[in-house]
């Protein structure tokens, strides 16, 4: 059912809209795109774009906050030669009643040829994708607690930049899992990529009940979480996101689950580490760690243009009717 | 379809005869990917080159992707050296509608302005469909639209040539 909706008759990417059940040839084919992408930043270049999506209006319509997200798909669709036009529907038509199909509609009207949504809504994208026009594609750019894709292949690209294949990796993703849609897409995409132990390290508190049945190993105590791996994935404490009393404070927080220089002494000595943005400094990161050498999280920043360059490029070459498979 | 071609060696030595007097040190080889850089590299290696040399792959440059979409095995370019005020030498394998060779030099000027881009194929097939034309050319062939000729490399026979029929 998500694949029918995410690919193609043939096999090839029409929307984003999650990485659960996508297949590793996929996966590994927008990982090789983006590594060709990245010499399109290149200092070198006078010129940082390319022409392949030259006369294309792709929209970001953001339903909820976002700088980082959004801009990175703004100069990877700058990058691309395309038309941007950037939607903060939080101060604009919502607010007057209408609704998420009938925006979808009037931006459709506009000539739109792509629409990059982040709602907070789940599955706001599968339904704006179930409702285009067939030469339309849709992105995903964060939805709910459900999934953030393209921070997800960011975060394998990063992973096998620094650490070359999936196969003999172990990767631990800490924090927040229950709240957060990057934690998900990061699992589906790691199994996927044959990465062969996932953990997953967080109090009960922050898990989702059905979590063992994403194919993971369940921690509950940070040092053994840590233990050796070869990638910290540190996940944001969701303070926005929360109801009620899940945790003490950020404080004891801090103690139990924020990853220190110490902490981080339990896992491999070259073992890297990630964190999707944005961080809250002493609460689950260290400054020290989040600055450190071991960080790549700037890394993280750079290759994710480049990922999103490559996922808009084979989405937009998917309606090509001489398509090569 | 002519019976016998030349090797691509035998062409190669006469390619490289034309371009010998030509090379000077701001010169620079820019190979397209993958048959131009074959031919790069054999042309270093027979004139004994110490130039700067680029790949491009123009993937990102070409004209029919609304048609058939993104090339399924893109590669990184990679230029070593600033294009600008350069003389550059680009060379492709197999010479055909332009259509490669407008993408290279749009790629190529993404990077700089050189002050010269000459080109030299192995093979020039006819078939033109831009105003290109090459400045050295390693043999002539009068081919049918329907005709192919294919620069391959393999460990056992080396560089080759590979003729096909197709629509």
């Amino acid at each position: 059912m998500k694949d029918s909706l995410q690919l193609t008759e043939d096999g090839r990417l029409r929307h984003l809209l999650t990485l659960e059940g996508l297949p590793a040839r996929i996966l590994t084919q927008i990982l090789d795109t983006a590594a060709s992408f990245i010499t399109v930043s290149a200092q070198e270049r006078d010129v940082k774009k390319v022409p392949l999506l030259r006369g294309k209006a792709i929209f970001n319509i953001f339903f909820e906050n976002s700088t980082r997200t959004r801009t990175t798909f703004e100069i990877a669709a700058k990058r691309l030669s395309a038309d941007v036009v950037n939607l903060n529907i939080n101060a604009s038509s919502q607010s007057k009643g209408e609704t998420l199909l009938d925006t979808v509609a009037n931006l459709s009207a506009m000539q739109a040829d792509m629409f990059i949504v982040r709602h907070a809504a789940a599955g706001a994208s599968h339904l704006i994708a179930r409702h285009v026009a067939p030469h339309i594609h849709v992105i995903n750019a964060g939805d709910g607690r459900c999934a953030h894709p393209t921070q997800g292949l960011l975060d394998m690209f990063t992973l096998r930049h620094y650490k070359g294949a999936f196969h003999n990796l172990r990767v631990a993703v800490v924090g927040d899992v229950l709240h957060s849609r990057v934690a998900r897409s990061q699992i589906h995409a790691l199994t996927t990529l044959g990465c062969p132990e996932v953990r997953v390290v967080a109090p009960k508190t922050l898990l989702p009940r059905d979590v063992e049945n994403l194919g993971v190993h369940v921690f509950h105590k940070m040092n053994e979480g840590i233990k050796d791996v070869d990638a910290v994935l540190m996940l944001r404490l969701q303070n926005e996101r929360m109801r009620g009393s899940r945790l003490p404070s950020a404080g004891e927080y801090y103690k139990h689950w924020g990853l220190t220089p110490d902490k981080l002494k339990l896992a491999k000595p070259d073992a890297i580490v990630m964190h999707p943005g944005p961080m809250n400094r002493g609460v689950e990161i260290d400054s020290a760690v989040a600055d450190g050498v071991q960080s790549v999280i700037l890394s993280q920043v750079t290759f994710g243009i480049a990922v999103r360059m490559a996922v808009m490029s084979l989405l937009a070459g998917a309606g090509a009717t001489g398509a090569q498979a | 379809m002519p019976a016998n071609l030349p090797t691509p060696d035998q062409l190669i030595d006469a390619l490289a005869a034309q371009i010998a007097p030509q090379i000077t040190p701001d010169c620079a080889l820019v190979g397209i990917h993958t048959g131009g850089v074959w031919l790069m590299e054999a042309l270093v290696q027979r004139l004994k080159l110490d130039i700067p040399q680029a790949v491009l792959s123009i993937a990102f440059y070409r004209d029919d992707f609304s048609r058939i979409g993104l090339h399924p095995e893109t590669k990184p370019s990679h230029i070593p050296f600033d294009v600008e005020g350069r003389r550059i030498l680009l060379l492709d394998d197999v010479l055909y509608t332009g259509r490669t060779i407008r993408a290279a030099m749009n790629l190529l000027f993404d990077y700089g302005r050189p002050a010269s881009i000459r080109l030299g194929v192995l093979v020039d097939r006819g078939g033109r469909e831009l105003p290109v034309c090459a400045d050295y050319v390693g043999l002539n062939l009068d081919l049918d639209p329907d005709e192919h000729v294919s620069l391959e490399k393999s460990e056992t026979e080396g560089l080759h040539f590979v003729m096909k029929r197709k629509p």
